[in-house]
């Protein structure tokens, strides 16, 4: 039996997990279910060895653990499967499950034959239907996790994290992982499973641990338990955000959506959306709420442009249908993307602010249709700087320089210069300060009461609460529910980001 | 405060070159009473100023992140052109048919091959996503075997007087190449600093995700940079075809690799995204006074490429330690 006894992780200021306990227990499958954000999977690291500076214990067996790194806990039989499965694309299934242990003959030479059969046999055990040569870029993500598994049960793992194992699969190859972790599950294995989807768990799972803010809530067995139960369990939170009651009616449309769908990056895969129809009002702000992979971000992209090949469904932007295959025809029918990754998506680390924020706009600022005006330039960002309150000292900073609070307001920036009818917002408060979070909350409003018409999408359920005038909320590529923010309760919209009605 | 101090960095960065500059002078003039004198520093000025057109283009491509091989090849395939439509123009005798070509005609028809060159390599990347090393190494083999195939494998001499004047020429007082090679660093740095085009070279390079959700046409950014740098290349091959009086079908072999020089000596990140053409310029006068010291102390030409190279690993060190700061 594994424990975790008070586990606590910090990461600088910010409490990841606090005193955390819970027995995973041997033969069983052992669900953990929480909101994003509950710190499911920082305590998968650390019971897999990723973090090794925790306060608290870990006992294994009757006996405490403490491990060294990912290493130790594999010698010690505790492997993990991420989300983002760790195989390298261009070796073979061989290669991969014998990586860094590889098998020698006496001469020191790979011995390939040896290592194929034993891969043979894993593969055999997993129900993979492959060659022990095939490279694993040739497979489908189905079939690499199942790589994954052979690869655990070639360290002789006694305890298999698997987390959102399925969020990437068919269903026929869940039914397949389901048929492996029972016979995992009867050789008296350790299966830790992370899912978000519920009906998933009622299947598979003997257990569960609820987590909830860092904390461990509830544990006990699934059959005890129903779908609202454990609904409740996850969203029970102490600190509730305070609605936001508005008797306020919108009625002009800024943004309408008609059953746009989009395509999987592979042929293989599903649809990422599925029908998607939705209004935005002028004047409205709209909060967009939904489990990780829900399609929360692919919508957004989808509306930006970004995938023109994949996509489908009309966009009428103002009641005018619109043809929206990149960026800039986005941007000329007024839509502005804030992304989710500042730093990836958002912004040149390496440039002054002023460029920053300029670069959206350059077209306005020349003179004779080439010659960029610098001190208009100059006189555009600090009034963005101004506007928004942006704590720097010149607008020649560079933008890597600043808080992560700062660096959101400079995107923000660089997009109001745009002058947007339309502002999409991905998860605007990442990772920043209370004070910048209220800040951008009261920016919102501003700009909503000024006729800007803007989609919110956050994993928080607070900030859902306390900015949106209307909550849609999407779960598997699909809208679930389109619920007026009085009628919104944090229980209400989780249930429809879980339980997605297949005949919907 | 912290952007103050990294901003001084930069200077200081640019500081650095200067000196290691200054120091070099001194060190030649030093050793060779040769080199402080007027000939010898036109001369010097006028064989860097083929390699300054062709670090410029360079030095645009490689703030988007990318790389050109070609330039070399696309250089002395666009000098022979030129030389060959001006002293022979087309003929095509199977169809009885003849084109003659004014100079000016001529140095068009090498500059407008040069850009076309250079717009394919921006195609073949943008378009297919050929990574640029590989495209442009491939257009390396492609212009230079069709130089060849201009050529017939044999240079093009005695292209003319009015022709020479663009190698060899004066123009008040100064050398004609450096007056070329001036004009084309002033347009450089003003279309990096005081144009779109510019902003969205820098931004290209300092992060492509955010260029496109900025609604950049980043295809269209390159497919221009790519064709700038051929078209320089063509300056650059006319030049050098123009000073030896002839056009050799194996002009120009390695220059790629002196102009990648120059412009990393100049401080621009291969990564994109962060340089100068003031920096460039300052790489190629350091590599062109390198090389005509070495000449004048009669090292030997082996020990010439084994300094060259010292100095690039040296100046590129230098550039990372002053990068952790």
């Amino acid at each position: 039996m594994l424990i975790a006894q008070n586990i606590t992780k910090k990461f600088g200021g910010v409490t990841a997990l606090n005193k955390v306990n819970m027995e995973l227990h041997p033969g069983m499958v052992n669900a953990i279910i929480g909101e994003n954000g509950a710190g499911k999977s920082t305590l998968m690291k650390v019971l897999s060895g990723v973090y090794v500076d925790y306060e608290g214990a870990i006992v294994y067996n009757n006996e405490p653990l403490k491990l060294a790194g990912t290493k130790d806990a594999e010698a010690k039989g505790i492997v993990i499967i991420h989300q983002e499965l760790n195989l390298v694309p261009g070796l073979s299934i061989t290669e991969n499950i014998f990586l860094g242990r590889e098998r020698c003959n006496a001469m020191g030479i790979l011995d390939k034959k040896e290592m194929a059969r034993e891969t043979r046999t894993l593969l055999e055990k997993v129900k993979l239907d492959a060659e022990p040569g095939q490279l694993v870029g040739s497979l489908k993500v189905g079939q690499q996790q199942l790589v994954e598994i052979a690869k655990a049960l070639h360290t002789k793992a006694n305890v298999i994290i698997m987390d959102e194992p399925t969020s990437a699969i068919s269903d026929k190859e869940v039914d397949n992982l389901f048929v492996i972790i029972n016979e995992l599950r009867s050789e008296g294995k350790t299966i830790v499973y992370i899912s978000h989807k519920l009906k998933e768990l009622f299947t598979i799972a003997d257990r569960f641990v609820v987590m909830r803010d860092g904390c461990s809530i509830e544990s006990g067995l699934m059959a005890d338990m129903t779908q609202d139960d454990l609904i409740r369990k996850m969203t029970g939170r102490a600190v509730s955000g305070t609605a936001n009651h508005t008797t306020q009616t919108f009625t002009e449309p800024a943004l309408r959506v008609e059953n746009i769908s989009l395509k999987g990056a592979s042929r293989v895969k599903a649809n990422v959306l599925t029908d998607i129809s939705f209004t935005l009002h002028k004047g409205e702000i709209v909060g967009l709420y939904g489990l990780m992979g829900a399609g929360r971000t692919e919508l957004m992209e989808t509306l930006f442009g970004l995938h023109p090949k994949r996509a489908s469904g009309n966009i009428f932007v103002n009641e005018k249908a619109v043809q929206i295959q990149s960026p800039i025809q986005a941007i000329n029918q007024g839509i502005a993307l804030v992304p989710e990754d500042r730093k990836a998506h958002g912004l040149i680390l390496d440039q002054k602010i002023k460029t920053n924020i300029s670069i959206t706009v350059l077209n306005q600022l020349e003179k004779w249709g080439i010659v960029l005006r610098n001190k208009k330039e100059t006189e555009l960002s600090k009034e963005y700087i101004q506007q928004l309150g942006i704590k720097t000292h010149s607008e020649n900073n560079v933008a890597g320089n600043l808080s992560g609070g700062n660096q959101q307001k400079i995107v923000l920036a660089k997009w109001l210069a745009t002058h947007p009818g339309i502002l999409l917002l991905d998860e605007p408060t990442r990772g920043i300060d209370i004070n910048a979070r209220f800040e951008i909350y009261n920016l919102m409003k501003k700009l909503a009461a000024s006729g800007m018409a803007i989609l919110l999408v956050s994993s928080e359920l607070p900030e859902i609460l306390t900015a949106s005038h209307r909550v849609l909320v999407m779960a598997e590529g699909r809208l679930t529910a389109n619920i007026p923010i009085a009628e919104a309760t944090e229980s209400y919209i989780l249930k429809h980001a879980i339980q997605h009605n297949i005949t919907a | 405060m912290i952007a103050i101090q990294r901003n001084n960095t930069i200077n200081l960065a640019r500081l650095q070159s200067v000196i290691a500059l200054v120091v070099l002078c001194t060190i030649i003039a030093i050793l060779s009473d040769k080199f402080l004198t007027m000939d010898n520093g036109w001369n010097v000025l006028r064989q860097i100023a083929v390699n300054i057109c062709i670090s410029v283009g360079m030095t645009l491509i490689v703030l988007t992140a990318g790389i050109d091989l070609s330039v070399g090849s696309i250089l002395a395939l666009c000098g022979a052109i030129t030389a060959g439509l001006s002293k022979n123009g087309i003929k095509l005798p199977s169809a009885d048919l003849f084109i003659g070509f004014t100079l000016l005609g001529a140095l068009l028809g090498g500059i407008i091959v040069g850009s076309l060159l250079g717009w394919f390599n921006g195609f073949v990347i943008t378009k297919f996503k050929v990574p640029p090393f590989v495209g442009t190494l491939a257009m390396l083999t492609i212009a230079r075997g069709l130089t060849m195939l201009w050529t017939q494998g044999h240079p093009i001499s005695n292209l003319g007087a009015p022709f020479a004047t663009i190698g060899t020429g004066w123009l008040l007082g100064i050398p004609v190449p450096v007056w070329i090679a001036g004009v084309v660093v002033l347009l450089a740095i003003f279309i990096t600093r005081q144009t779109r085009l510019g902003r969205y070279i820098y931004a290209i390079g300092g992060n492509e995700n955010a260029a496109i959700l900025s609604g950049i046409n980043i295809n269209k950014v390159k497919l221009i940079v790519y064709s700038i740098a051929g078209a320089l290349a063509a300056v650059g091959g006319i030049m050098v075809t123009s000073r030896l009086d002839s056009a050799q079908p194996n002009a120009g072999t390695g220059y790629e690799l002196d102009a990648i020089a120059a412009v990393v000596i100049g401080g621009t990140s291969l990564s994109g995204g962060k340089g100068s053409i003031g920096g460039t310029v300052m790489g190629a006068v350091i590599i062109g006074v390198l090389n005509n010291g070495l000449v004048l102390l009669n090292v030997s030409p082996f020990w010439q490429q084994v300094v060259k190279g010292a100095v690039i690993l040296i100046a590129v060190i230098i550039d990372k330690g002053g990068n952790k700061k």
